[in-house]
């Protein structure tokens, strides 16, 4: 460890303080996404380089199976693109970053599995039905939401809110970029001319 | 044992304060959900269940124009990649 030579130098308060204060920071900043966090999804630089990140993403894409699964792919690498955007700071992107390994893995698994117990697919799925329907009014909607939110499915509710919070912000971002790219590409392949194209486009650039 | 005792009392602790909390984070999301912010302005008579179903609601619109817009986008894909020139053109636009 590089930083026992430093701390060695250091009197011990000053480097203890200067590590509590790092430890501490990034701490406080998990607990509150902060207030910076969300007018980022609503600047035009982001939906930017976001559109530019999920063009090439989904160039590399090009894998033609049946065409039903094209949408399917697109939608997966959206939401990848829109996570990695998010640079690890919610919990949301984490879980869809995540949640793409761990599904391919069970995926297989399950492969396996159906072959030799089909009967315990269905028991794990079905988990307390009676006990869902006392739950108060209110707790049923925040369980609901909490299902929604990728990754946040036991988080406390304060948490879960400010989740919420943020992922509809990057959600509204990826609906105007997808549809701002949709409209790109509709005005390619629409018009043939040269010139109209690029009307278009200066049209939906400054929009 | 010390650690149990002080993880229930972080979070009864926790569920204390965070009652105005909640209700802050409630305020703001209404302000995000264009449902309850373009009907009604009155800001406290919203009920937070109102404001929870209708987030539910809109993140679930959102959802479903994001697969739409894919289904679109991977129809479009498929059509303009052949074509480099066009291909070029929104490439120089986004980068």
């Amino acid at each position: 460890m590089v930083l026992s030579s430093s701390s060695l130098s250091n009197p011990d308060a000053n480097s203890n303080l200067s590590r509590k204060r790092r430890k501490i920071e990034p701490h406080s900043s998990a607990r509150l996404p902060t207030e910076a966090g969300r007018p980022r999804w609503r600047t035009e630089t982001e939906q930017q380089i976001y559109s530019s990140k999920l063009v090439d993403a989904l160039r590399h894409l090009r894998r033609p199976e049946s065409p039903d699964s094209t949408g399917r792919a697109v939608r997966e690498t959206a939401d990848r693109v829109l996570a990695v955007s998010a640079r690890g700071r919610t919990r949301w992107s984490r879980a869809i970053l995540a949640g793409r390994l761990s599904l391919r893995l069970a995926h297989i698994k399950k492969k396996h599995k159906k072959a030799a117990k089909p009967a315990a697919a269905a028991d794990s799925r079905v988990k307390k039905p009676v006990v869902q329907k006392k739950q108060p009014l209110l707790q049923r909607k925040v369980k609901v939401l909490s299902r929604l939110v990728p990754g946040c499915r036991k988080l406390p509710l304060p948490n879960l809110l400010e989740e919420t919070t943020d992922y509809i912000a990057a959600l509204e971002m990826q609906v105007k970029a997808m549809t701002f790219l949709t409209g790109l590409l509709n005005a390619g392949a629409s018009s043939a001319a040269g010139s109209s194209l690029a009307d278009q486009i200066q049209y939906f650039s400054s929009a | 044992m010390s650690s149990r005792r002080s993880s229930r009392s972080r979070q009864s602790g926790a569920a204390r304060i965070s009652d105005d909390q909640i209700a802050d984070l409630v305020s703001k999301l209404q302000q995000l959900i264009p449902e309850i912010r373009n009907s009604r302005r009155r800001s406290d008579k919203v009920s937070a269940s109102k404001v929870l179903q209708e987030t539910c609601n809109y993140i679930r619109s959102l959802h479903r124009e994001v697969d739409d817009l894919s289904d679109r986008l991977s129809e479009l894909l498929d059509s303009t990649d052949s074509d480099s020139a066009q291909a070029a053109i929104i490439r120089s636009l986004l980068m």
